[in-house]
């Protein structure tokens, strides 16, 4: 592979490192390879070929998986970085291309995931010229990114990469996207890499005041009903072990937003649910009788805090959070504990007496006992004949022991896979949170085994939002990718006809959606499957997809009708949750 | 309750550092009402001066927002009070109908212009001042036929800005420290904490 660069061996001022002459492209590629990239997502085309040109000799080192939109190579960057904590690495041309990078780089921001998307650019001569696929990717991706640069000269590359996979992947992750124009891509230069540690007007972690950590540990000392509320904040700063010592000193009822999940094994004791419109009912309750809320790594989405004029208005806000725009954003905190939760945790663990808290944290499980009797039971063995969403998690979690990633996609389905998935390793939860992107699923799934080969990928998809990336079945084939595809077909676009139930006198305006035959699509793409329509034969598919090796796909016919509850309808306080 | 805030911002100079500052602005519909950008006395160093009507909540999640941007140094927010400011205006008017009919001399000595350009057809004055200094002058000149006015962004000086000046320099000759505290003192900006 390297036999195409010439070694010159020009010393550099600091004696350290040599350059070598090569072009912008092998530049990236041995850019990639420093920055310990082992698999890419894209899609080739004219204004990107020059790297495609150089990529054909570095396919043994890196892995390029070619995906059938580009969408798709974001989404299945972010499964990738989800997974594994490492930094999912994009590529696709300028124009059309690059435009179609852009859902994938909302998602990724909102759910601040690292991502690098490079794109193809035009020749800089022609910037501005309407050129043939030619767009102004920069700036119409400027809200959707933490970071862009556009290099016209192939000389910036090495000290753009760096900061953009240092930027990408510090303080509080998220997209980053370099443009790269065509000529910048072949021109040569003498080539030297280091890696980015420091940028001056860049500050990823905010310093811990300990004055804060002293004061938040105060308020936890003298609560007498204290809650904790944690985000993805604790997977992203690698933080689960501090995060459960800390709870566990002072024996804290934690709950979870979506994106916080299995952070904190969901057979914990202290584990009381998940957060928000469709999450459990006690933790949504008890926001509002709390006496202190201690928020970690959470951003207090209007998901997880319904109407916000009273949303836990008695209690005492403690924030941890490592983006210091987060503080007050949404949520006034009455003590704000700046920084990396990897640190503030211990610091204010150390601090925080031993509690029992016994009859406050039985207090949740007396409410946790009324919606198990008023709806989980109904949703996880329901006494009528059609299958229900829930029954089939709870039986992939007997099989899996809550040890596979689970991959969900956005609307019914996957509030049921959130709520009742078990997880016992962190990292095991792969959802679009906050854009809820329709067809991420899938995309994320490929990334996401690509991310932990060694483990069982399971994407849980609804019949709808499928169709919207069902290109990518292509890529399973092509590639060998096992993931286990479990498409919950209820024939409706379900949450926004639950919405119509609920909301709209059951006018169901186009949410009945028509699919092809699953079964017979996923054939052709060479990819086994089969369809359950009974309860009995429920168990036995679930186990044949596990146990088969390589990708299969398993259509399970569920209840039309069937609503996600409890829920807290829009507009209304999480205290006023709906158990039916 | 709205007012008027100055945004003060200092950021890398680099290409499309405004489209990134107006985004964060004009997505939550905020209209900016002055934007000033110019080199500050350091090479590589922009200083941003924004005048935005807002309260004072929004304000101040709106500059944590700028300063989240990766090529922003340091932005700070200020009231009216809390700053000394200027605007700029530049007055074309007809020689004859002035030297005619206005006491020139009067007018300079009496709304502090100058006259930058003279010609035989058109004189060009210059004033600063506030706002409505400004404005009032426009009334002057209208009867004499004004033929074009222009009025430059408002530049202001936080009256607090102990050390700004040091600290610019500072972090020109050394990359700053890795212990810099950022948002230390949230309420109280009278420090320049790059």
């Amino acid at each position: 592979m390297s036999e195409t660069i010439q070694e010159t061996d020009t010393k550099t001022t600091q004696n350290t490192t040599t350059t070598r002459r090569v072009s912008g492209s092998e530049a990236i590629l041995e850019i990639f390879l420093k920055e310990g990239v082992e698999t890419l997502f894209g899609y080739p085309g004219g204004a990107i070929m020059p790297l495609y040109d150089v990529l054909y000799h570095y396919n043994d080192p890196l892995k390029h998986i070619l995906v059938r939109h580009e969408q798709c190579s974001v989404h299945a960057a972010q499964g990738y970085a989800r997974v594994s904590g490492k930094t999912g690495v994009v590529l696709a041309t300028s124009g059309p291309g690059a435009t179609n990078l852009v859902t994938g780089l909302a998602d990724a921001m909102i759910d601040s995931t690292p991502v690098v998307c490079i794109t193809g650019q035009v020749f800089a001569p022609l910037l501005g010229t309407d050129a043939f696929q030619e767009t102004d990717i920069i700036n119409i991706t400027s809200p959707v990114t933490k970071w862009s640069y556009q290099i016209t000269d192939a000389e910036e590359i090495p000290a753009v990469l760096s900061k953009a996979f240092y930027i990408a992947a510090s303080g509080r992750p998220g997209p980053v996207l370099i443009d790269i124009t065509k000529n910048a891509q072949v021109q040569e230069f003498d080539f030297a890499y280091e890696k980015c540690e420091h940028i001056r007007s860049y500050r990823p972690k905010p310093v811990v005041r300990k004055e804060y950590v002293e004061q938040a540990a105060e308020l936890i000392n003298a609560a007498k009903k204290p809650m904790v509320i944690f985000g993805q904040g604790v997977i992203l700063g690698n933080a689960e072990k501090e995060f459960k010592a800390f709870i566990e000193k002072g024996n804290l009822p934690a709950g979870s937003t979506v994106l916080g999940l299995s952070a904190l094994d969901s057979d914990h004791p202290l584990f009381v649910g998940m957060l928000g419109m469709h999450g459990n009912y006690a933790p949504n309750v008890m926001t509002n009788e709390c006496d202190v809320l201690i928020a970690v790594g959470m951003r207090f989405d209007d998901r997880v805090t319904g109407r916000l004029d009273k949303y836990a208005k008695q209690a005492k806000v403690v924030h941890l959070d490592i983006d210091p725009a987060e503080i007050d954003k949404n949520v006034k905190a009455d003590v704000p504990v700046w920084g990396d939760c990897k640190e503030t945790l211990p610091m204010l663990t150390k601090l925080i007496e031993e509690k029992k808290h016994t009859e406050w944290v039985a207090q949740f499980k007396e409410l946790a006992k009324k919606e198990d009797e008023v709806c989980i039971k109904k949703e996880l063995y329901p006494e009528t004949d059609v299958l229900s969403m829930g029954e089939v998690v709870r039986i992939l979690n007997e099989i899996t022991g809550g040890d596979a990633v689970i991959v969900s996609d956005v609307g019914q389905h996957q509030m049921v896979a959130c709520r009742y998935a078990k997880f016992t390793k962190s990292k095991s939860n792969v959802t679009s949170g906050g854009l809820g992107t329709m067809g991420f699923g899938l995309p994320a799934a490929i990334g996401a085994k690509l991310g932990a080969p060694e483990r069982e990928v399971i994407a849980v998809v609804g019949d709808g939002g499928i169709q919207m990336t069902i290109q990518e079945l292509g890529t399973i084939m092509q590639n060998n990718i096992g993931v286990k595809i479990l498409i919950l077909n209820n024939h409706y676009l379900g949450m926004v006809r639950q919405w119509q139930e609920l909301f709209m006198q059951r006018r169901y305006s186009f949410t009945d959606i028509e699919s092809p035959d699953f079964v017979k699509l996923a054939s052709a793409y060479d990819i086994t499957s089969a369809r359950v329509e009974q309860r009995d034969q429920l168990k036995a598919a679930l186990e044949a997809m596990v146990k088969h090796e390589g990708s299969y796909l398993l259509e399970v016919k569920v209840g039309r009708e069937n609503n996600v509850f409890p829920m807290v309808p829009q507009g209304c306080s999480v205290s006023e949750i709906r158990l039916s | 309750m709205k007012q008027e805030y100055t945004i003060t911002v200092y950021t890398e100079d680099r290409v499309g550092m405004v489209g990134r500052l107006a985004n964060i602005f004009s997505r939550r519909k905020i209209n900016i009402e002055y934007l000033n950008t110019a080199p500050s006395e350091v090479q590589g160093i922009h200083r941003f001066t924004i005048v935005i009507q807002e309260t004072h909540e929004a304000v101040q999640k709106l500059v944590r927002q700028i300063e989240k941007q990766v090529d922003v140094l340091k932005a700070y927010f200020h009231t009216e009070e809390e700053v000394i400011w200027q605007e700029m205006g530049l007055f074309k008017v007809p020689s004859d109908s002035i030297t005619e009919k206005v006491k020139v001399e009067r007018l300079l000595h009496e709304y502090g212009a100058r006259a930058i350009a003279i010609r035989k057809d058109y004189i060009v004055f210059e004033a600063t001042g506030h706002r409505e200094e400004i404005d009032r002058l426009v009334k002057f000149f209208e009867p004499f036929g004004l033929i074009e006015f222009v009025r430059g962004a408002r530049v202001a000086i936080i009256k607090k800005s102990t050390g700004f000046h040091e600290k610019v320099k500072e972090f020109e000759r050394k990359q700053p420290a890795e212990n810099f505290e950022i948002n230390s003192i949230p309420e109280d900006q009278s420090v320049f904490s790059l």
